[in-house]
Parts: structure tokens; sequence; C-alpha cells
């Protein structure tokens, strides 16, 4: 483990560059990053606790988080087994139209996500072509919360892809090659030695999957229905906060969505390092 | 916060800005028209009119420029630094609020003809080919089998005007109990299929998607998409008694100073007023003041009672407040 | 010599799998789009992107793209550098913090920066007694798509580098390499696609970034309306083919620019195999 040591001689800093990322970094995310969110919390500065509360957890809000976090939550699964899978085929295969596919993986971040929800909308309504066949099997999907879970892993497939590619490509060939000549099957070889490398990247790609559905807005307000209760999510109690002028009640809704958010993606970070270092034989 | 780096961003605005700003940066004067989001092809064509008119009248160029978006969004972008020298809104309430933040003198309504309102429409209907379900008044709405769709209350000024405009008729049928009027309005919105953002939306769900059987929205809006998407296949019906949706002008006194455009931006407006814009605007099915153009147009607009919000809820600020802000009348009656 | 899932049969399986549902969740849709857009006739999808406005929003996103992806390059090789290759106090948090633009509604993001730097914010209201307006020009819409998009080559190398390690780099540097050419010769070219990814994803989010520009854009016509503005306001306006055509280019700068890595990726694959 002579790389491990290495790294533990990181106090003497064998490498350059540190004064320089950090001073970049830090100076970067302080004015883009944090400047920014004060302002938000600004807003909120004038409310008491008690204030906050009631705006925050008034019953058709609570609904909303609901909505939104099942739906989102429908949402991460399908594209974690999805996204795994395309990662997968995008990069051990070779196949006609690989190309074109691995080209279509990035629309959902091209596409602005109002264009994806009136095109998903039209898609899957009662007359559209996916929906007509999906009313036929009684799979309605347009106005219920399927077509919102439908709209958030349309919107946020790319992370997943994407972040489990890379490391799928830089894994050695060796790796899986010791594997099959030991004779183990596709899926024993493939848990034992695939997922143990993969795992950090699917995992963080399904939060940022997750955590960016929290958010959206543009793709699901078309195919929600946006029924009180039943079909809002919480973009919309912001957004209808904001057509009121009230800029308070909006940055406090804001602000849950950001703390969730925020302490998800600490999590899966934390968790993220103290897997990378178990991989490279570090303490677990 | 450094400041040499803010300033830094604001060299850079400015230099590259001479490149990426638009063409229209020559000398001349240049009016910026905050409007609501339907409006674009309307004042697409009224701009140039009035532009060759200012030629004529002043032998100065100008240009008028549009921005476009939801009325709340677009008050809210002037509040907050966007230099339009007019505003022309589908909102009552969206003027008031630029009123209440000194950015539009206080009593603007009556800087114009009209409470400011150089065209008006009302709240109407579109039901499906031969009306199958009979809709031709409020009532007809609480049925049990009607399915409706209407833009959200919640953040549409159209779908605001409807949900008055269903109060309206309740509070004349029961005589103002208060009671019934709830439950009335109760059914009526629980008819309700999709509550889409705006009126755009809700026009998609009714003519793309076919959901409901019946779309409310401004009569103008009907009768455009009624016009857009086959006269054969839908019908407008405008019911007997509903709602007067005014279209507010304003002029946005600090910014127009600022720019120097006082006389551009007042004589803009006032352009509405004239009969060849009227005309124009009866065009795009607005209802309008001047008598000649009224009568020219009369049997595109069948008479209706037309409720005023004034007359009904005392004012925009006392409906807003008890019916449409958090825990409102709106909310009380869609709480489960 | 046989790798994981080269079995004839699993490897058919998952492609048709792979290609099955791409199809039916992502090309449908892009299909969707190209046949509204050209519903009409070419010459009518062809009237609307050549109208002086649609053209002047296609100028405007794509020069607010290409001032982003430099700073965004900067700052996301810098930030990767610095979480994967030292360990410190608050580095977590700091590989966090990068997260905030996924974690905030874009509505929201947009909203935070006019409250800041709006006419009644308080870094705004002082540029405003300069006269110096960043809100509803071109700097404020540049402004906020950097803040959405940061993260895309941070969050690209990340993973990656980490994987990696350092050790080829500490060897370049105990060799007595200096840090820039150990940068250039031992860490670029293993992380050269990532960042290309980064680069393209960061473009895709920036060209087709609607709710937080549309809150500090103004949506002036001919100034400040980007392709995803204008597109909206089409589509309000009834013109759906409009609309729809904006869509398509969009698509279609997307795929232009994966279009582009391909070549590169092809080139450079090339040249290595006649190295």
């Amino acid at each position: 483990m002579s790389h491990f040591v290495l790294r533990q001689s990181g106090s003497a800093r064998v490498l350059p560059g540190f004064g320089l990322s950090m001073g970049i970094s830090v100076l970067f995310i302080s004015l883009v990053l944090l400047l920014p969110i004060t302002g938000l919390f600004g807003q909120l500065a004038g409310l008491s606790f008690a204030e906050y509360w009631t705006i925050i957890t008034e019953g058709r809000v609570v609904a909303s988080y609901m909505v939104t976090i099942g739906a989102a939550a429908v949402a991460a699964l399908i594209n974690a087994v999805f996204g795994l899978l395309l990662a997968w085929v995008l990069v051990r295969y070779t196949f006609p139209g690989k190309r074109l596919l691995d080209a279509l993986m990035d629309l959902p971040f091209a596409l602005p996500t109002a264009v994806a929800g009136i095109t998903l909308a039209t898609l899957y309504s009662s007359n559209g072509w996916m929906g007509s066949w999906l009313e036929a099997l009684d799979l309605p999907v347009a106005q219920t919360w399927v077509g919102i879970a439908l709209a958030m892993a349309f919107t946020s497939i790319p992370f997943v892809v994407r972040t489990v590619q890379p490391v799928l490509e830089d894994m050695p060939v060796e790796v899986d090659e010791a594997a099959m000549s030991l004779g183990a099957t596709d899926g024993v070889a493939f848990r034992r030695v695939i997922m143990p490398h993969l795992w950090p990247a699917l995992v963080t790609g399904t939060g940022l999957a997750f955590v960016r559905s929290l958010g959206e807005f543009g793709a699901i307000i078309f195919i929600a229905g946006n029924m009180p209760y039943e079909t809002e999510i919480t973009a919309l109690m912001i957004f209808i906060k904001l057509q009121e002028y009230d800029y308070v009640g909006a940055s406090a809704i804001a602000s849950v969505v950001l703390f969730v958010s925020l302490a998800l993606l600490l999590a899966i970070n934390i968790w993220q390092g103290r897997f990378v270092r178990r991989l490279h034989g570090g303490k677990a | 916060m450094s400041l040499p780096v803010v300033f830094r961003r604001s060299m850079l605005a400015l230099a590259i800005g001479a490149t990426l700003s638009s063409p229209a940066m020559a000398q001349e004067r240049e009016l910026l028209n905050s409007s609501y989001d339907i409006a674009r092809e309307l004042f697409a064509e009224i701009n140039p009119k009035f532009e060759s008119w200012w030629e004529e009248e002043h032998d100065e160029e100008i240009e008028v420029s549009q921005s476009h978006g939801g009325s709340s969004a677009q008050a809210r972008a002037i509040m907050q630094g966007l230099r339009a020298d007019v505003v022309t809104y589908n909102q009552v309430t969206d003027v008031q609020a630029l009123a209440d933040a000194d950015l539009v003198a206080e009593d603007w309504q009556d800087a114009l003809p009209n409470n400011a309102s150089p065209y008006y429409s009302t709240t109407a209907f579109l039901v499906r080919k031969d009306n199958p379900k009979g809709i031709e008044n409020w009532d007809d709405l609480v049925e049990e089998d009607i399915e409706m769709v209407f833009p959200n209350p919640k953040t549409s000024g159209n779908g605001r005007y409807t949900y008055l405009a269903a109060w309206g008729f309740a509070d004349e049928q029961f005589d103002g109990d208060e009671e019934q009027i709830q439950d009335f309005m109760r059914t009526f919105l629980g008819n309700v299929e999709v509550f889409d953002n705006g009126g755009r939306g809700a026009t998609t769900s009714f003519i793309e998607r076919e959901i409901g059987d019946v779309l409310i929205s401004f009569e103008s809006e009907v009768n455009n998409i009624r016009k857009e998407y086959g006269s054969d296949d839908y019908e407008v019906i405008v019911p007997p008694t509903s709602i007067l949706a005014e279209f507010p002008v304003a002029v946005v006194g600090p910014n127009a100073e600022r720019n120097e455009n006082s006389d551009l931006a007042q004589s803009y407006l006032e352009y509405l007023y004239r009969e060849d814009t009227q005309r124009l605007l009866a065009g795009f099915n607005y209802r309008v003041h001047h008598e000649d153009v009224v009568e020219e147009f009369a049997d595109q607009f069948p008479e209706t009672e037309l409720l005023k919000v004034e007359d009904v809820f005392g004012s925009w600020d006392e409906a807003m407040e008890t019916h449409f802000e958090g825990g409102g009348m709106l909310d009380q009656l869609q709480r489960r | 010599m046989q790798r994981i899932g080269d079995a004839p049969l699993v490897r058919r399986l998952l492609i048709a799998m792979a290609v099955g549902l791409s199809g039916l969740f992502l090309l449908l849709p892009l299909v969707a789009i190209f046949a509204q857009a050209f519903s009409q006739g070419v010459s009518v999808f062809w009237s609307n992107v050549s109208d002086f406005y649609t053209l002047h929003a296609i100028g405007l996103t794509l020069g607010i793209a290409l001032l982003t992806i430099p700073v965004c390059l900067v700052f996301g090789v810098a930030l990767a550098w610095l979480v994967t290759r030292f360990s410190f106090p608050g580095r977590r948090l700091l590989q966090t913090l990068i997260d905030i633009p996924f974690a905030v509604s874009p509505v929201v993001a947009g909203l935070i920066y006019l409250l800041l730097y709006g006419r009644n914010g308080w870094i705004g209201g002082w540029l405003d007694s300069y006269d110096i307006q960043l809100m509803f020009s071109w700097p404020g819409i540049l402004m906020v798509t950097i803040f959405v998009t940061c993260p895309f080559v941070a969050r690209e190398l990340i993973p990656l580098m980490q994987a990696q390690g350092s050790r080829e780099e500490e060897a370049a540097v105990v060799l007595g390499a200096s840090g820039w050419t150990t940068f250039r010769r031992v860490t670029l070219p293993n992380i050269r696609w990532a960042l290309l990814y980064g680069i393209i994803l960061t473009n895709a989010r920036a060209v087709g970034e609607f709710g937080a520009v549309s809150v500090v854009s103004g949506a002036i016509r001919g100034q400040t309306n980007t392709l995803p503005l204008h597109l909206e306001q089409l589509y309000q306006d009834y013109n759906a083919v409009g609309a729809f055509a904006c869509a398509a280019l969009l698509a279609l700068i997307a795929l232009l620019t994966l279009a582009a890595k391909a070549g590169l990726e092809w080139r450079a694959s090339r040249r290595e195999a006649f190295a």
C-alpha cells in the first residue's frame, strides 16, 4: 500500500498547487455560491421561528413535500437501475448506433426543462403516442404522480449515467479478466468485482438525481395536473408564493428544500469519502 | 464581497456588452413596454405603427422594445430594476403593486380614460363541438358529470378572474347567502380536472390532451383558440353574467424620466385609444371603447352583464386578501 | 480474454434493453420535438428560425455559453485538484458546497441573485447609484448561468480523480517535474475525457437553462431574450411550431457538441493507435 503511505504523507504535501487551487475554489464558492445564498437568509431574518414553522408546515405545503419526495425517490430508483445499465452498455460494448445512444444521454440537460415538460405531457397524455397505449393498460400517467416521477426521471438521468461512466471506463481490464478466468459467473463477478468500484459513483449519481428532482419545476408542471394535496410539488408552492409577491414565504419553503438537499449531499460525500478510503486500504 | 471583483465584472460587462447587445444601440430613443405573456403578436403589430406615427408627427426615429412574461413576474422585475417605461398588463393588481412601490403614480387609474384600461375582456367558455353537455351558464358547471379546465387561480390572473366570475354569479344567484355560495364554489372547484399554471397550459390540456368538457379563459383567448384550432370543433359560449377583466396600462414614472422618455411613454399609451388601434385590438378579440369600432364589431361580442370586481368584492385589495392570500377563502374551499 | 458480461446472450440482451428503453424514454421525446418543428413544412420552420429575434436569441445564448465554459473549467479543475489531491479539514464541506446549485431550484437561484444584485439588493442598490445594472442585462444572465452550471466540471472530475489516486502525479513530482508539467503531462491525459464531458454538460445546461435566467433576464426581445425564453414566448403566444423549432435548435446544439466530442475522441484514439 505504498499509495496509501504517500497519501498519508500529505501533511508534507508532495503535490504542488494547494494554495492556488484552494484560493480559486474558496474565492469562487464564496462569491458565486455563498454570497447569493445570504440573500435567501436575509429574507428569513425578519421571521420568528414560530412564523417560519407555520409557513413550512402548512397542510398543503406538507402534502407537497410528500408528493415531491415520493416521486423523487421513485425517479431516483428508476435512474439507478436504468443509468447503470446504460453506462455499462455504453462503456463495455460496441454496437451500431452507440455514438447516437451516447449523445442522447445529455439530451435532458440540453433541453430547457419547460420543453421537456411540454413534450412529455404531449407524449404521455391519454391521446399521446405513449399515453394512449398506457391508458389501454389502465396505467394513466399524465395528471398523476407517476407523471411527476417520470418527468423527474427524465431530467435527472444524465446524473447517473455520466457519473458512473467515467469510473467504469477507468476500471482496468485485468480486474474482470482475472475474475472471469477464475471461473466466476457474470452475476457473481459483477457483484464482487465491479460493484465495489462503482458504488461511490452510483450512489453519488443517484443522490444527485434525487436532489435535482426535489427542486425541478419546469419539466413537471405540465404533466402534474397540480391538484391541491394530490399532485402539487414543493417547487410549485414556492412559485405560488412568488406570484403573491411573498418573498419571505417563498424563501422559507425554498430554505427547507435547500437544507434537505444539502444534508443529503453532505451525507453522500462523507459516505463516499469513507468508502474510497476503505477501497484504497485505509482504515474503515 | 471584494469590490475589485464587482468592478471587474462590470468592466467586463461594459466591454463585451458592446459586442453582445442589440444592433438597436444607435442614438435613437428606445421605449420599453413590459407586457403580459400572450400579447407578443398584438404588440408586434401595434409597435411598428406607433413608431411610424411618431416619426411622422415628431420627425424623430424611435424604437419600441417588448418584454413579455407572466404579469406578476413582470411587475416583480420592474421593482427589482428592469427599466421599463410603460406597462401593459392583464391584471389590475400587478399595476397596483407597482403603484405601492412608488413606481407608478398613485392615481394611475385616473391618468387615462376607462380606468386606464384601453381594452377589456371577460371570462368565457370554450366547449366541444355541438356543446354535448349543454353548457350555457355558470350553474351548468356544477353538474356532477362536468369536467373543467382553467388555469390555477393561485398562479394565474386568468384563473383568478374565473374564480371571481363564478363567485359573482353565485352571489347573485343565492342573493349573497355565504353558505350556499361556498357550497357552489366547492363543487365548482371540485369539477376541475387540471390546474395548469397559466392560460396557455390550460389550452393545451383542453385542446391537445382532450381533457375536460369546458375550458374557461378570457373571451379574447377562447375566440383566438377557436380560430387557431378550427372553428368547427369548438364553440364559444359567453355566459349571460360574467366578470369585467380590465387590461390596465400605466407609465412607470421614475423609469421614463430616467430614460428621458416621459413624453413618448404617455403618447404610446394614448395611442392605444386611437380609432385604428382600437380596431386592431378588436381584431384580436378584445372588447374596446371607441364607439365607431364598437358598432362595427357589435356582432362579435355578445351582450352580457359584466360584474365589476369593485362592486362584488369591494376592491381588488379586498378580493385578493379575502380570497387568494395564503389561508384565504380559496385555500379553505380546497382544503380537505 | 473474456470479460464480464461478454457472453453473446447477455450482451445482446443488455444492449437491447438499453437501446429499447432509451428509445422510448429519450429518443421519442426528441423525435416528437422535431416532428412538431417540421409539422408545417421546412419553409415554416425556416422562417421561424431565420426571424431576427430568433437569431438574436441564438447569438446571445451561444455567447453566454462561451463565456460560462472557461469560468467553470478553471473552477472545476482547481476544485477537483484540491479535494482529490490534498486532505485538509473542511474538505467534505467544500465538496458539498459546490453542489448547492443542484440543491437550489432554478427559479430560486435566479431569485437569490435578484435579491442581492437587483435594485433593492444591497450590492445592486450600490451599483445602481453608479448607474451600473447587472440584472436584466446580459451580465445577470451570465452570472446565474455560471451559478447553475458550475458544479458540472468538478462533479465529473472528482470521482474519476479519486478513483485514479495520485500515485502517478506524486511519482512525477518526486522525479523532479514542476507542478504545471505534472498537471499537463500526467493529470490532463488521464482526465481529458471526463473534462470534455464536463464541458459538454456545462454547455448543454448553459444553453438550455430557463428557470434561473427567466428571473433575471427581463426577457426584452432582441436584447436579453435567450433561446429558451424566446421559445417560451412563442409557445405562450400559440406559435407552437416556432417554439418547437427553437427546441429543435437547442437539441441540435447539444447534438453538435456531442458530435464534436465524438470526433475528438476518434482522432485521439487514432493517434494513440499510430503512436
